[in-house]
């Protein structure tokens, strides 16, 4: 189903695309879908680096420039902290238009192709020399190893999955994901207690750990966990990320898309800048 | 207006036969035996003691503090009730879900809504008239960062005061007269992941309030606040050591498995406690010859159950209290190491029973895990725990154990499939409220006739973070109604009669001396029955569903007046998929002949 703003954007492109190609002066490009407001609404956490935060510093600020530059579009942000539903409270309430980090085939959303692909990654003091790869390890069985929960929900982490199947429960901390909404990046907390020492070890999402161990007063060493299907469970720790959009949305999808193929190699960059751990192909 | 049935109403005769192999439910027309209609039959009575606002007010959620929402009025009664009228409407100007009952003092009516928590009291001698209005400031960002639930469960008066709780974690003391703010109080940071929606309760000049937020790794308790400075007396926390849980001597539990040192410490891994949620979120009830006050606590979080072996004491449960210190008299685990969701909020109605030859001091509760206990009030011990919904967790409760026992395929694991789980996250029944008849011995229950499937492989996102979560596809139970409206036994632990509704009913339940209940249901049916035989009296179709709960009052005409508040949400959300959910809308409808 067509939606009547894709309708309406398809009209104004027609009639404003002289002045939209001297307004971004780029290569003029053929262009499926333009807001009618020439505005690119983005739905963002305002508080959750590397990811976005209000100031405009995380990577998904920085790639939402980018699409919006690319499309003449100027950005417009949606922001609300990232919760179980978000994604009702946001894109699916017509706040916003884009998120620009989901997994792909996330069943919420449409989704483009991925344009990164991560893994869960293991995050230790360099001095400690662990060099942890497999959830099999048996140090793990004695290290204190902090992970990230959700809630009272059945969700959780795949570590956490992983490691409670073994049995490996009681030299487990955990932090919660959502943490203190008034501090800073609220997740990055377990990454500062692997600094402080507080756990010997965290297994948490790469992305965050790669740009807070870039950051760290202590040297970190990350290594991804591997294999990225655990054996035992099923569990998959690797995800290929993509910009989602409301269902409805097929052309605003297919825009973005089109973006991202072009100016891949912009976004490889940030993606780089950003300390993230990239597995695999996407 | 009344106006017509939207989508498919469900003939309430067609569905009722069937609810599974506990056979919980009767259809309405069958009665099992006549409630109450041998005159010298012993029945159950209100607790013996019991707080009771004036006749004709509603001071109280429960009205009492037995919570039985019982009214003593009689003018509306099973002759006279077909020809209840609407009388006067009032819209609350907000949308979400309505939960909570008005309260009506001195010919003052008092609402409170859901987010933004607008306060309105109603000068009952005049047509609707505002006396006062008090626009709460709650924190807007409070509603993003807090996540998905804006109800609150409404207020309670007591000594020219109402007290409610705000999203935003502070407990609020209005001036009934004038509606200027008398205190206010901080109890914890939203910024934490903890909201409060709970009605707060009022005994013993302290106001009791417990917190919501287990979604978010909170960690439960209960406070008890000075009633005149809103100052902290004492907090209780669900888990965690005994001084935190406010364990000490004169805590003794029925049952060994609940005996034992710092269980809330012992019974988790070495951190668990901290996010072990057991949140305070349900209806609390009092007893003022024994000074206890009794209520339940959430699930246990935050981890799936490979990650929190042991019974994680204590979520799940129902604790009794001593009302003046706090300290833990007995506790009993409703659902030990739950794996379902299965929270133990739901409101304790306390009763004295015969049974068995003798009259016990007891406490009736419909847990969400679907079976009724019926307990001895002053030990905790079970007298009767029956099947009230549907259910196959469970094949039943030892009772002289305590412990219900599991069938093991129908376990929850990470990554494992498991079909037709009764009853599903939200159980048989969830914190909507029951009523009580001293004039029946009956109780009045609506419930939920669900079952899910749990499949623990979606991919979800959170903070930027994917994760494994569990889908949880709810369907409809045996018979293909969602709910039903109950009478129940709690002698017998059997129902008396049971009528289906298309939708899980999630309104509260009103008793009457005229012998006459009444609720409502998510498609918008506001609805009276005969208490004795369930027999439908009369019935209105509001403009948005009920999840409030109904009460009576007597006008300043002398009248007999029936109020609800409807507005449909909260946790009925979890039909918003089938036909005829209708749209949101606060508005409050009050009848009277």
């Amino acid at each position: 189903m067509s939606s009547p703003c894709e309708l309406g954007g398809r009209v104004t492109m027609a009639l404003m695309l002289p002045a939209m190609v001297l307004a971004v002066s780029a290569t003029p490009r053929l262009r499926t879908t333009r807001s009618p407001q020439h505005v690119l609404r983005v739905c963002a956490d305002p508080n959750n680096l590397p990811f976005s935060n209000r100031a405009g510093s995380g990577y998904e600020n920085r790639i939402a420039s980018l699409i919006a530059h690319d499309l003449g579009d100027s950005v417009e942000y949606a922001w609300w902290p990232q919760r179980r539903a978000w994604v009702r409270n946001t894109i699916t309430a017509n706040k916003c238009d884009v998120a620009i980090s989901v997994p792909a085939g996330f069943g919420q959303l449409l989704t483009t192709r991925p344009y990164y692909r991560s893994t869960y990654v293991f995050v230790s003091r360099a001095d400690r020399h662990y060099e942890l790869t497999s959830l099999d390890d048996p140090r793990l069985r004695t290290l204190r190893i902090g992970l990230h929960f959700i809630g009272t929900d059945y969700d959780n982490p795949p570590p956490a999955h992983a490691l409670g199947d073994r049995g490996i429960v009681r030299n487990v901390v955990s932090f919660s994901i959502y943490g203190n909404y008034s501090d800073p990046n609220p997740p990055a907390e377990l990454i500062e207690a692997v600094a402080k020492g507080t756990v010997d070890v965290a297994v948490v999402w790469g992305p965050l750990a790669g740009y807070f161990a870039k950051r760290s007063h202590v040297p970190l060493a990350i290594t991804p966990v591997v294999p990225s299907t655990d054996a035992r469970t099923g569990t998959v720790f690797a995800f290929p990320i993509a910009v989602g959009v409301r269902k409805d949305r097929a052309g605003l999808r297919d825009s973005v898309q089109r973006v991202l193929d072009r100016d891949d190699g912009a976004i490889q960059r940030i993606v780089q800048e950003f300390g993230i751990p990239v597995v695999g192909r996407y | 207006m009344r106006r017509s049935i939207v989508g498919g109403f469900v003939v309430a005769s067609a569905l009722g036969a069937c609810m599974g192999t506990h056979d919980a439910g009767l259809s309405a027309s069958k009665v099992e035996r006549a409630a109450g209609g041998v005159a010298n039959e012993p029945r159950a009575t209100i607790a013996a003691g019991t707080v009771t606002s004036p006749s004709g007010e509603w001071h109280m959620q429960g009205n009492n503090s037995a919570l039985t929402r019982y009214s003593d009025l009689t003018e509306i009664n099973t002759s006279t009730a077909k020809n209840l009228k609407l009388a006067w409407m009032f819209s609350t100007g907000a949308l979400r879900g309505h939960e909570g009952a008005p309260l009506v003092v001195n010919n003052t009516m008092y609402l409170v809504g859901p987010y933004p928590n607008i306060a309105y009291a109603i000068d009952l001698t005049k047509p609707a008239t505002v006396k006062w209005m008090y626009r709460s400031n709650t924190d807007p960002w409070s509603v993003g960062v807090a996540c998905c639930d804006v109800v609150i469960r409404g207020w309670t008066y007591d000594s020219g005061k109402l007290f409610y709780n705000l999203l935003d974690d502070r407990t609020v003391a209005l001036d009934a007269n004038t509606g200027k703010l008398v205190w206010e109080t901080k109890l914890a940071d939203v910024n934490e992941g903890i909201t409060m929606t709970m009605a707060p309760f009022v005994a013993k000049g302290k106001v009791y309030v417990g917190n919501s937020g287990g979604e978010m790794g909170a960690r439960g308790w209960l406070t008890a606040l000075d009633e005149n400075s809103g100052k902290i007396v004492w907090r209780a926390y669900s888990t965690g050591a005994d001084s935190d849980v406010k364990i000490g001597p004169r805590f003794h539990p029925f049952y060994p498995k609940d005996r034992g040192k710092d269980l809330g410490l012992t019974s988790w891994p070495p951190d668990g406690w901290k996010h072990g949620a057991g949140t305070v979120w349900g209806w609390i009830s009092y007893d003022p010859a024994l000074n206890l006050i009794y209520y339940g606590t959430s699930n246990p979080g935050p981890w799936n159950q490979d990650q929190r072996p042991g019974d994680n004491k204590w979520t799940s449960t129902i604790f009794a209290r001593d009302a003046e210190s706090g300290d833990a008299v007995w506790a009993y685990q409703v659902t030990p190491h739950d794996l379902w969701d299965y929270d133990g909020v739901n409101e304790n109605i306390l009763v004295d029973l015969p049974i068995q030859g003798r009259t016990r001091k007891a406490l009736v509760h419909f847990d969400r895990n679907a079976f009724a206990y019926t307990m001895d009030r002053e030990t905790g011990e079970v007298l009767v725990a029956q099947p009230f919904a549907n259910l196959n967790w469970s094949t039943g409760v030892d009772l002289k154990t305590g412990v219900p026992a599991v069938v093991p395929s129908k376990r929850t694991h990470q990554g494992a499939t498991v079909q037709n789980i009764c009853p599903p996250d939200i159980g048989g029944k969830d914190q909507q409220p029951a009523a009580f008849s001293p004039r029946t011995g009956l109780f009045y229950v609506p419930t939920n006739n669900e079952c899910m499937d749990y499949t623990g492989v979606e991919v979800s996102y959170i903070a930027g973070t994917p994760y494994w979560g569990a889908a949880m596809q709810r369907h409809a139970g045996p018979g293909g109604n969602r709910g039903a409206f109950i009478a129940w036994d709690a002698t017998t632990g059997k129902a008396v009669w049971s009528v289906p509704d298309k939708f899980i009913v999630y309104s509260g339940a009103l008793a009457t001396a005229g012998d006459v209940v009444f609720y409502g249901t998510v498609d918008g049916w506001f609805k009276a029955l005969d208490a004795r035989t369930g027999q439908e009296l009369w019935k209105f179709h509001c403009g948005s569903g009920v999840i409030g709960a109904p009460m009576s009052y007597k006008g300043p005409d002398g009248k007999q007046y029936v109020a609800i508040l409807t507005g449909v949400g909260g946790a009925a959300g979890v039909d918003s998929h089938v036909d005829g959910y209708p749209a949101e809308g606060g508005m409050l409808y009050v009848f009277s002949l």
